[in-house]
Parts: C-alpha cells; sequence; structure tokens
C-alpha cells in the first residue's frame, strides 16, 4: 500500500483506530480489575479488526476482509470468552500486589509511548515517510509492545500476565495490518491460530497453578533460583 | 528421494501422536514413540548427504533442505531417538502409567514440532513452529505436576513468548523494509529477505535485526535472557530435559544464524556478528559464575547448556570455514553429549531421591555402570581431550583467534577453564567426596536406561579422536552458504 498517496480520509481513520488501541492499552495500564482489562482487551481487538477492514477497503486488500472477520471472531470474542472462564474460576477479582500503582504505570506508559514515537520518526525520516500514517502504525506497535513488557514486569496475577502477551501480540497485529498489509494471508491465519493456542494452554497451565500451587500471583512462584 | 525421507521424517511423529492418542496405553505409547524415533531418526541419516545436491523447495515453497537445516536436522533426530529409548525406561520409575500415554502423544508432537522447524522455507511459518516447541515442551515440563514443576513451566512459558514476540516483531520489520524493495506483497522467504537485503535501509535493518537476535536469543537461552533456562531445564523428567537441551536450543540458534547473512547482505558491518560474540561471552560467563556455586544436579546441567549456547553462538559469530566448522561439529557433539549428562542427572537423581549435588555421594559404588558412563560424559562436557567437545571448542577458539577477535578468544578460554574446574569440582564431591552419607542400595538399572547413555558416549569418544574428511567439506558447504566472517 502507497501510504504516501494515501486518501486523507482512508489517513484520518486509520490514525484514529489505530490510536484509540493505544488507548485501550492505556485503560489496561491504568486499571486494577480484571475483568476491566479484558473489556480493554476485547474493544481493542475490535478496533483491529476494523483496522483490517479499512485497509481492505482502502488499500484493496480484499484478503483482509477474511482476517478482519476472523480477528474480529477470534480476538474479539472467543479469546475473551476463555479468559472470561479463567476469571471466574479464580478468586480474585483484582491486582493485589502491583509493583506500581496504575497512576505510576500511566506515568511509566506515556513515557515509553514517547520514547517509540523518537524510533518511529527517526526511522520514518531515514525513509522519507514522516507525517505518514506508516510512521503512527510503528509508533503505536513499538508502544504497544513496550507496554506490553510493562504489565508484565509490573502485574503478578497470571491473568495479568496472559493478557499482557496478548497486548504484545495485538500490537504486532496491528502494526503488520498499516504497515505489511499484502503479508501472506498464511502467516496472519496461523498467528490467530497460534493465540488460541496460546491462551488455551496458558488457561491450562492456570489450571495446574490453582490446583498444585494454590495460588495464581506470580509472586508466590519464587522457588526456583539460582 | 529426498522430499520422500521428508514425508516419512514428519509422518512417522504425527502417526504416532494421533496412534497414541486413540489407544491411550502406556505400553503401546511407548512402543508407538520408540517406532516413529526410529524412523525419524532412520529418514534425517541421510538427509544432510542429499541436502548437498538437491535443495528443493518443495510442497509449494514451504519447505527447503539446505545443508544448514539438514545438519540441525540430524542433531534434533539423533536426541529423539535417543531420548525415545531413555525414556521407556526412566517414565517407569515415575509410576505414572495412568497418564503416560499423554506423556508420549506431548513427546511426539514435541519432535514433530522440532523436526518441522529447521527446514521452514517461510520465516513466519518458522517462527510459528518454534512458538508450537515452546506451548507443548511447557506441558512436559510441568508433567510431573509438582509445585516446582509448575512454576517452572508457568516461567517457561510466559518468558519465552514474550520474548520470541520480539522475533516476530524483528521480521514483520524486516518485511515491511523489503516491502521497499519488492513492493507490497512477496513471499517472505529466506531467500527473497537475503535477495531484498542490499537495498534495505541501514537503521530498520539493525533495528530489526536486534529484536530478531533478542527474540530467538531468549529461546536459545543466551544470557542475559536465560533465567528460564535453569528452572525449565531441571524441573521436566530427564528425557524431556534432554529434549530441550540437546535439540530445541539448536533449532532456535538456526534463526539467529539465518538471519546474520540477511544482515549482512544489509551492510549492517559488524554489528551482527559482534552483538551475537558479546551474547556469546556472556552466556559463558552467566553460565560459568553459576556453575561454580550450584547446588542442584539437574540446574548444573542446565548452566551448562547456557555456556554451550555460547560457545555456539561465538562460533558462528566468528564465522568464516573453520568459525562455522567448529560450530557445527559442537552442535552434534553437545547434543549427543547433553542427553548423556541429563540421563545419568535423571537415573542420578532417582536413585538417591533428591535434586541437591550435597546429598550425592559414591556414585560410582551405586551405580557402576551408569555412574562411569556419566563421568565420562562430565570429562567430556566440560571440554577436555580426548573427547569431540575439545576438538570443536579449540577450532573454535582458532576461528576467532585468526578472525581478529583476541579478547573474545582470550575470554572464551578462561572461562571454559573457570567452567572446567567448577564442574569438576561438583563431579569430584559426587564420585569421591567422604561417603559419610547412608547411600541408597546399589541399583539394578533397567537395559532402557544404559543402552542410550552407551550410545551417546561412543561417538562423542570417537569424534574426538577422529574428524572425518568428509564433514570438512559438508561444513566448508554451510559457510559458503552462510557467506562473510573470518578467512
Amino acid at each position: 500500500m502507497p501510504v504516501a498517496s494515501l486518501d486523507p480520509l482512508a489517513a484520518s481513520l486509520f490514525s484514529l483506530l489505530a490510536i484509540a488501541s493505544l488507548l485501550m492499552a492505556f485503560v489496561m495500564l491504568g486499571s486494577r480489575w480484571l475483568k476491566d482489562y479484558l473489556w480493554a482487551f476485547a474493544v481493542q481487538s475490535w478496533l483491529i479488526a476494523g483496522l483490517s477492514a479499512a485497509v481492505a477497503y482502502f488499500g484493496g486488500f480484499s484478503e483482509l476482509y477474511v482476517v478482519a472477520v476472523i480477528t474480529g471472531l477470534v480476538r474479539g470474542l472467543v479469546l475473551p470468552y476463555l479468559l472470561l472462564r479463567i476469571v471466574r474460576r479464580l478468586k480474585v477479582a483484582r491486582e493485589v500486589h502491583e509493583a506500581l500503582q496504575p497512576s505510576a504505570a500511566l506515568v511509566i506508559g506515556a513515557l515509553v509511548a514517547m520514547f517509540a514515537f523518537l524510533v518511529a520518526h527517526h526511522i520514518g525520516a531515514r525513509l522519507h515517510l514522516n507525517g505518514t500514517v506508516a510512521v503512527l502504525g510503528l509508533t503505536v506497535m513499538l508502544s504497544m509492545q513496550l507496554i506490553g513488557f510493562l504489565m508484565l514486569a509490573i502485574r503478578h496475577e497470571a491473568l495479568s500476565q496472559i493478557l499482557a502477551l496478548l497486548v504484545l501480540e495485538n500490537g504486532i497485529f496491528l502494526g503488520a495490518q498499516i504497515l505489511v498489509p499484502g503479508m501472506p494471508l498464511l502467516i496472519e491465519m496461523v498467528i490467530l491460530f497460534d493465540l488460541l493456542v496460546v491462551v488455551i494452554s496458558l488457561g491450562i497451565l492456570v489450571r495446574y497453578l490453582l490446583a498444585h500451587v494454590g495460588t495464581t500471583s506470580t509472586r508466590d512462584l519464587n522457588r526456583l533460583v539460582g | 528421494m529426498a522430499s520422500t525421507l521428508l514425508v516419512a521424517l514428519f509422518l512417522a511423529p504425527l502417526v504416532a501422536v494421533l496412534a497414541i492418542a486413540a489407544t491411550r496405553d502406556a505400553r503401546a505409547a511407548e512402543g508407538l514413540n520408540l517406532l516413529a524415533s526410529v524412523l525419524a531418526c532412520a529418514a534425517a541419516l541421510p538427509l544432510p548427504w542429499l541436502s548437498l545436491h538437491r535443495t528443493g523447495p518443495f510442497w509449494g515453497g514451504y519447505v527447503l533442505l539446505d545443508p544448514l537445516g539438514a545438519w540441525v536436522l540430524l542433531c534434533t533426530a539423533l536426541v529423539y531417538l535417543l531420548a525415545s529409548i531413555y525414556a521407556i525406561g526412566y517414565m517407569r520409575l515415575l509410576g505414572e502409567d495412568r497418564r503416560l500415554h499423554r506423556f508420549y502423544a506431548l513427546f511426539a508432537g514435541f519432535a514433530l514440532t522440532m523436526l518441522a522447524a529447521p527446514v521452514m522455507n517461510n520465516v513466519g511459518v518458522y517462527w510459528i513452529t518454534i512458538e508450537l516447541t515452546t506451548l507443548i515442551s511447557a506441558f512436559l515440563v510441568g508433567f510431573e505436576r509438582g509445585r516446582d514443576s509448575i512454576e517452572a513451566a508457568w516461567k517457561y512459558t510466559v518468558i519465552v513468548s514474550a520474548g520470541i514476540s520480539l522475533a516476530l516483531l524483528g521480521t514483520i520489520v524486516f518485511y515491511w523494509a523489503g516491502s521497499h524493495v519488492l513492493g507490497p506483497s512477496y513471499e517472505m522467504t529466506w531467500a527473497a529477505l537475503r535477495g531484498a537485503a542490499p537495498k534495505l535501509d541501514g537503521g530498520l535493518a539493525t533495528l530489526a535485526f536486534l529484536l530478531v537476535l533478542i527474540g530467538y536469543g531468549t529461546k536459545v537461552g543466551l544470557a542475559p535472557m536465560h533465567t528460564w533456562l535453569p528452572d525449565a531445564h531441571s524441573e521436566g523428567p530427564a528425557p524431556v530435559s534432554a529434549m530441550l537441551s540437546g535439540a530445541l536450543l539448536n533449532t532456535a540458534m538456526l534463526g539467529i544464524v539465518r538471519f546474520i547473512p540477511v544482515a549482512e547482505a544489509a551492510r549492517l558491518g559488524g554489528l551482527p556478528r559482534g552483538a551475537l560474540i558479546l551474547l556469546g561471552v556472556a552466556s559463558l560467563l552467566v553460565a560459568a559464575l553459576f556453575i561454580v556455586r550450584q547446588e542442584g544436579v539437574k540446574r548444573l546441567m542446565a548452566y551448562s547448556s547456557v555456556e554451550h549456547m555460547g560457545v555456539l553462538a561465538l562460533g558462528f559469530g566468528f564465522g568464516g570455514p573453520l568459525g562455522v566448522a567448529g560450530a557445527l561439529y559442537h552442535m552434534v557433539n553437545h547434543s549427543l553429549n547433553k542427553s548423556l549428562m541429563f540421563f545419568g542427572a535423571g537415573l542420578v537423581m532417582r536413585g538417591y531421591g533428591t535434586k541437591s549435588m550435597g546429598a550425592i555421594r559414591a556414585v560410582l559404588r551405586y551405580q557402576p555402570t551408569a555412574g562411569a558412563l556419566w563421568l565420562g560424559g562430565a570429562v567430556a562436557i566440560t571440554g577436555a581431550p580426548p573427547f569431540a567437545l575439545f576438538l570443536s571448542e579449540v577450532t573454535i577458539l582458532r576461528a576467532g583467534w585468526s578472525g581478529g577477535r583476541g579478547w573474545a578468544v582470550v575470554a572464551m578460554a578462561l572461562l571454559l577453564i573457570v567452567v572446567f574446574i567448577g564442574f569438576m569440582n561438583h563431579v569430584r564431591q559426587m564420585y569421591f567426596g567422604d561417603a559419610g552419607l547412608p547411600g541408597p542400595a546399589p541399583a539394578r538399572l533397567s537395559a532402557w536406561c544404559l543402552v542410550p547413555m552407551w550410545l551417546a558416549l561412543a561417538p562423542v569418544l570417537v569424534l574426538g579422536l577422529w574428524w572425518p574428511e568428509g564433514l570438512w567439506h559438508y561444513f566448508a558447504a554451510v559457510a559458503t552458504q552462510l557467506g562473510g566472517g573470518a578467512p
């Protein structure tokens, strides 16, 4: 997709959807209730499905309609449903021991997003792409990657860690839709399938954690050191 | 011919998984998995030779058999065979016959993903096979359902999945960079990336390569991304540890090695190899520190894997015919030797009922044959002559020296000596320490456990005394394929 010659309407729509997805990552960062994380993740996935459809329409990549539908179904419905089942099984409704207060996490998240913008801007300047939606896509992709890692680092509840992994993946997927919409369809399909397997595997492991360790807070997983 | 063998290679474990799932019987599962491993190994043996002549791609361009991939495939198949024989003896000791068919189904599935990864021609599909190896092996690590093994399985899955997502990000950035050269839509193959590489933007290629290096480096267990490795490798059952250490790490290392020529063709200068060498030295350093002060017997072996992955990283980092030859020779030697070490560690752990080396004394008196083989393996794994790891490590040192990487060579040599002293000190205490503790009664071990130990040690000794001439030609072919590096 020649991002430089994009219809202004399409460019603003892409930007809106990408920024709204990033906003959802911040909602997750600023909340301590597990159900809120889950909702934010579901909304983020729908936004990304919308983005796929928009890219398909304006960029002329008709196979992305398929990706949009499957993204909406798998990321937007199946994964949140599976995670909701895990939440119901758990006896915890919220993060009990964050390493950082949500407010502090939001500040760090903002710094991280700025860093991502600097990197994207630098690369955009080298490729003469500054001011296009590609730089924004790269920014959102890198920010969501870094915010995912931040969530992994400061959240201890097993479900938060699964969601952090999913945010990493959502970021990559979103970036790929904007930057390389021509990527072979097979790769996108298999990555979606892979996500499903990840969540099912981690769901089973959460059950084992409950049954054999008696906790789902990774703070208590401290036996193996040295 | 080659494509028929590849079909056999994939079908054998796949059919085994399905048949085991259908029968749900422990004894049948053992036999089916063993049969699959024998077939897979038989199919993998001629592949390196065939890969020199006709390399595909097969099956719509998704499968590629090149000398590098065929070599990794051979190492994987060998470890799969050894671990499958050993598993029959070892897993019966656990007394989990009711769940045993699940273990073997996962085991064969794990082997299938590892055998698929080295021949994937599509960079994205390769990433997915590596991710699948993590998910399947996590359940093997947690198979014993103890508190520690579940903890290890959880940490393993989360850390490696997060780390490897960086590799996917790097792959996408590479593809994006390539789309400025090849147009918006093209096949995501290694060859396409390499073809586009000379015209890639330098900054973008640097970013992409570093992401890929850190991503796959996490899976390889290169320091400082190695934190999951000692847990996962020490808490799984011994045959699983052998597969993780001897086979899985190599298949992930392959990803890094394949990206180096792409990065070099993108004119990144010394950065790709320099970064890999740096991670290699860091791994050796971390391994040396933790080996000296180690208390758990399987954790000792796990840190030894970090060490040897560091050696491999140095070998591929130095590059050139000598560096690549040393690294590939080291790969097969380490695969065989580390399998032996985990087999022995598993038996000792079962015999003494502890993981702590402090409680393991006078091994030779209680397990004469297995103890002697394990001792031989310990001498070999620390890189002492006359075993093969000595030859491959010296070759890598020579490659670094002639390539003008003096500081890395000095660091590697010093750290290898530290590892040797630290490792051997633990072995000395386990074998010859004051036997004040009442040990268990001498165990009669089943041949299923002992035969694979013989099968692993014998080639390590033979390859240490005789480096076949044909292998030099083979390694030279791989070095040409990879290009660059020291003369």
